[in-house]
């Protein structure tokens, strides 16, 4: 999976919940729907990029892939 | 089996509650008043003789055969047009009335031909009938002028109009502006000279007419007639089954000719179309035995071998051992199926039966992912149930229409044509598109606002009408309060009401005018049954899903749900977008739109089907392609789905299928998806077996088989030979059976049966102890979330990243037209190309005139994704800085220029909004050159194989 892809759909997600002012309630709503809709494959591929790196990633959103179950 | 003709009442039903008791011919008879004399009579069996008096549409009074004695009342009045009244004392037949009725058939007949013996509707023509009735037998009359000569227009590829045959009656006028409501049909001049013409004198393929055959329909002679039953003559016996095209699922007569369709017509109790018809379903079924249909199994190893034509038990197992052998080499998880909302419901949820319970694993997808998963995800969230909240005849009782990015005139015509009758009796109409469609002013009808945004602006859009709602205090709090999640609530309506999203913050994001959206808002928020329809328009964007949820927060805070007249409803592309979605063909979703993690549905599903199964979302369609890039998604299974078409950002869908180790194709035609394929599994026409769709409003229709399988098979039987094949087994004899299980498994499903289809006609889902005979307008009580509440979610408008610049100055957005259906697989093989034989590119004149390009010019469409080349058509349709196109044809390569920017919660791509320049050309595209070289290849492959064994 290209990492680039999934990193935006990650961000696009983040976007969505980031109008939700509680960022604790926004983190865990983009875990759910990232848990809840991608595929393992994706959601491994993404967890390492953020553990490497996560630079490209929305600061929500890595809080929100942090919390996702490796 | 017989023809078994349905029963014309003459006159339309009357609603009234009021009833009224009068005597006909001696006999007592209720009905309710407004109902006509005739109808009355009609009801205890008492047939009056008619000519302009048909059941679909309004009396006229004109041909004066049916009239009758009221004890009383001076004269004859005519049975049509005079109402029942309580204590009437009618005679319908007595020697005055006869010899009335003879002299009118005498009149008529004087200027008719003689031909009965030699006419297409000899055994089927009401002047016919009606001559045996009256007993005419002779005709004194010798006319120096008649019409019997009139020159025949044969201009329609479908009907033939022969005005010598024509009485004058005006039902196909009427039937035009009434049932259809296009007003293509008038009775020019006067007296003698009058007859039938449409629009100005024009034939009728070069007139306003749109071909849905509502004339034809009404035509008690053989004026109007099919050009299927003139060539073949007249059915011998009819089977009720439902259209294969939109998402209305209109139901229709196959009236037969032992196993050839001489010609569909509209059933008049058709509960999603009431008689009436579109182009596509009424006249475009030749596809099924078009000469292109691939009724013999092939393989090959490679997409740069010839086809091998093989028997079914070498295809399904050679189809097998090739997933097998892509598992065992790249793991369990590396293929995957795709059903198709062209399928039934009982072939799709086989289709993903097979991939979750044989495959081992969740990689099912539906072309839904590229249409309405949006919805599915927006009402999920919002009301608790992935549909639309209406039935259709819902509309009917609406005060105002909001119709926010569908175009229902063209893409569901036969709901069109019912919005705009509703529209005809007063109700106002909002119309939310970048382009003008046909809806925004019609005969008879004109939008009050037409909020013509910028593509890609939906979200801002609504959020500035909720925005009125709310700091006008147009709101219905009572129903919010009762009804909603409170404190959801005020939380929306505190960001709604921030000044960011007021119509004048938005005005320079969507174009729209700050005072028509305060306008358009007020009349929405203050009417009593507000109504919203939608189509892709709303959901094919980035921000798709905010979208859907932002009219449903819009409805909730207006209190537009839950009742007849309003409601959200989202019309569905194809037949069976509803459907297949409902049958759990979702990566994510087992039937129901039940989670895959839910640990009870899970052990449900395990348990009944005697199998281990993953409880992890499976890859989407898009996932599919990148997986496949990446070499850990090897097999695909693609039944009735054309993805090297229709999905976006083609090379890299085509690149995708070429690195697959093995891609079948269950389909009719070798569609463009097929050419890369690897196995070809000839699939069944709807004609050609039996199960069920499911339509936008939920309703569940039967599909009956009118003809043998041409490959011997209907599709829930393939599927199910593959599923045996792998390991799996199957075992079901009759797709009742396979509903018999959807019903055990699925609780919106638990009253659904084949036994109550056929009682009931059609049956609209949740179906179950609560609702044993179905539901036509939902959450009337509560909303099916764990809570019962409405959910009101926050909508920040987050602009797309496709945007205009110096290189790409225009927005390319796209549709569909009336007579072409999606990929047009099916519609290019019939006489529709009449209408629509190539995709254009609609540009306003301002732009076109920057670029020096005339209509039918060639053109380049150049994206950040590729390039096509499509000829120009100049129109202020379009407004300026957008241009559109429809995507009917493979060689448009509509999707080369389209990106890969998707919605953000389900990756529905982004079809709607792409940057593009517009360059005037001379040749086609390099890609339409590589892909036209390419086609002619697989031709040629195929041509190679049929018959080399």
């Amino acid at each position: 999976m290209k990492i680039e892809r999934l990193i935006k759909m990650a961000n696009d997600i983040g976007n969505f919940f980031n109008s939700e002012p509680d960022k604790e309630i926004a983190a865990e709503g983009i875990k759910n729907h990232i848990l809840r809709s991608w595929d393992p494959r994706m959601r491994k591929s993404i967890i390492a990029y953020c553990q490497e790196d996560g630079a490209e990633l929305n600061d929500l959103v890595k809080a929100a892939i942090s919390k996702l179950p490796a | 089996m017989s023809i078994n003709k349905e029963k014309d009442f003459g006159t339309p039903a009357s609603t009234s509650e009021n009833m009224v008791t009068l005597e006909i011919d001696g006999f007592q008879v209720t009905a309710p008043a407004g109902t006509s004399v005739m109808r009355a009579a009609a009801s205890i069996g008492i047939e009056i003789p008619k000519l302009c008096a048909t059941d679909s549409i309004e009396p006229f009074g004109s041909c004066r055969l049916c009239l009758v004695q009221i004890e009383g009342a001076r004269g004859l009045p005519a049975s049509c047009t005079t109402p029942v009244a309580e204590g009437l004392k009618i005679v319908t037949q007595n020697k005055k009335l006869a010899d009335v009725r003879r002299g009118v058939m005498e009149l008529y007949i004087s200027d008719h031909p003689l031909d009965c013996l030699t006419c297409s509707a000899n055994g089927d023509c009401e002047l016919q009938d009606m001559a045996g009735t009256v007993g005419l037998r002779e005709v004194r009359y010798n006319p120096v002028e008649t019409h019997l000569n009139a020159v025949k227009d044969q201009s329609n590829p479908y009907f033939s109009f022969d005005p010598s045959k024509c009485i004058v009656c005006s039902r196909c006028v009427r039937a035009c502006e009434e049932t259809q409501g296009t007003f293509a049909l008038t009775i020019d001049g006067r007296g003698f000279d009058s007859k039938v013409s449409p629009s100005q004198n024009q034939p009728f393929l070069d007139s306003e007419c749109v071909s849905c055959g509502a004339c034809v329909q009404a035509c008690p002679t053989a004026t109007l007639m099919e050009k299927s039953v003139i060539d073949n003559g007249q059915p011998e016996h009819a089977i009720v089954t439902t259209c294969a095209y939109c998402g209305v699922g209109c139901s229709f007569r196959a009236e037969m000719k032992g196993e050839q369709v001489i010609r569909m017509v509209p059933a008049k109790d058709g509960k999603a179309n009431h008689g009436h018809s579109c182009v596509k379903g009424r006249f475009a079924f030749g596809y099924a035995t078009h000469k292109d249909r691939i009724t013999k199994p092939m393989i090959r190893a490679s997409i740069k071998d010839a086809w091998k034509e093989v028997s079914w038990e070498e295809a399904i197992s050679y189809a097998a051992s090739e997933l097998k052998r892509i598992q065992a080499k790249y793991g369990k998880d590396s293929i995957g199926g795709i059903t198709s909302s062209r399928c039934t419901n009982e072939e799709t949820y086989l289709v993903q039966k097979l991939i979750r319970a044989g495959f081992g694993n969740n990689n099912v997808d539906t072309c839904a992912r590229v249409c309405h998963s949006p919805t599915g995800y927006g009402l999920k969230q919002t009301f608790g149930e992935a549909s639309g909240t209406q039935d259709f005849d819902s509309v009917m009782k609406a005060d105002v229409i909001m119709v926010i990015g569908a175009n229902p005139t063209d893409g569901h015509p036969v709901f069109g044509s019912q919005m705009k009758k509703r529209l005809r009796q007063g109700a106002k109409l909002i119309v939310v598109d970048p382009r003008e469609i046909d809806l925004v002013k019609t005969p008879h009808v004109k939008a009050s606002h037409h909020l013509k945004l910028r593509p890609g602006t939906n979200v801002a859009m609504i959020n500035a009408l909720a925005h009125v709602v709310v700091t006008e205090n147009l709101l219905d709090e009572g129903f919010v309060n009762e009804r909603c999640d409170v404190a959801a609530y005020n939380k929306w309506k505190t960001f709604i009401a921030d000044e960011r999203h007021s119509p004048e913050a938005s005005e320079s994001v969507t174009g729209i005018p700050a005072s028509e959206l305060r306008a358009a808002a007020r009349l929405y928020a203050s009417a009593k049954n507000g109504a919203i329809y939608y189509g892709l328009g709303v959901t094919e964007h980035s921000q798709g899903s905010t979208t859907v949820i932002g009219i449903a927060n819009l409805a909730m805070a207006t209190g537009n749900l839950g009742h007849d007249g309003a409601g959200v409803n989202p019309l569905r592309g194809q037949n069976n977008v509803q459907g297949s979605c409902d049958m759990g063909s979702f990566p994510h979703e087992f039937p129901g739109y039940r989670h895959v993690s839910d640990p009870t549905t899970h052990q449900l599903f395990e348990n009944a089907w005697q199998t281990e199964l993953s409880n992890e979302p499976g890859l989407r369609i898009p996932n599919m392609f990148e997986a496949a890039l990446d070499k850990s998604f090897m097999g695909l299974y693609c039944e009735g789905e054309d993805i090297a078409q229709s999905d976006p950002d083609i090379k890299h869908v085509h690149a995708a299928l070429r690195a697959m180790e093995c891609v079948i194709v269950q389909d009719i035609f070798l569609n463009e998806t097929a050419k890369f394929a690897h196995v070809f599994l000839p699939g069944s026409s709807f004609l050609e077996k039996n199960g069920t769709f499911t339509n936008a409003e939920r309703r569940i229709s039967p599909v009956r088989k009118v003809m043998s399988p041409l490959a011997g098979y209907q599709d829930w039987e393939v599927t199910q030979m593959l599923a045996n094949a792998m390991g799996y087994p199957m075992n079901y004899s009759h797709p009742s059976e396979i509903m018999d299980e959807i019903a055990r498994l699925t609780p919106s499903f638990a009253g659904v049966s084949y036994e109550k289809i056929e009682r009931l006609g059609s049956v609209q889902w949740p179906c179950n102890d609560e609702a044993p005979e179905g539901t036509p307008i939902m959450h009337t009580e509560h909303f099916l979330r764990d809570n019962g509440k409405g959910l009101f979610m926050l909508t920040e408008f987050v602009p797309t990243t496709e945007r205009v610049n110096a290189k790409f100055p225009l927005i390319l957005t796209t549709g569909r037209i009336l007579s072409q259906y999606n990929v047009g697989a099916q519609t290019r093989r019939t006489e529709n190309v009449a209408w629509h034989s190539e995709d254009r590119l609609e540009i306003h004149p301002h732009d076109a005139e920057d670029r020096g390009v005339n209509t039918g010019d060639w053109v380049g469409i150049k994206s950040r994704a590729g390039e096509t080349v499509l000829r120009a058509l100049v129109t202020d349709r379009v407004q300026p800085g957008v241009v559109y196109t429809t995507f009917h044809f493979p060689e448009s390569g509509a999707n080369v220029i389209t990106t890969d920017n998707s919605d953000w919660a389900t990756n529905c791509p982004e079809y709607k909004v792409t940057a593009v320049q517009i360059t005037k050309v001379s040749q086609p595209s390099e890609w339409q050159q590589q892909y036209s070289a390419f086609s002619e290849e697989q031709l040629e492959l195929l041509e190679q194989g049929i018959g080399n064994d």
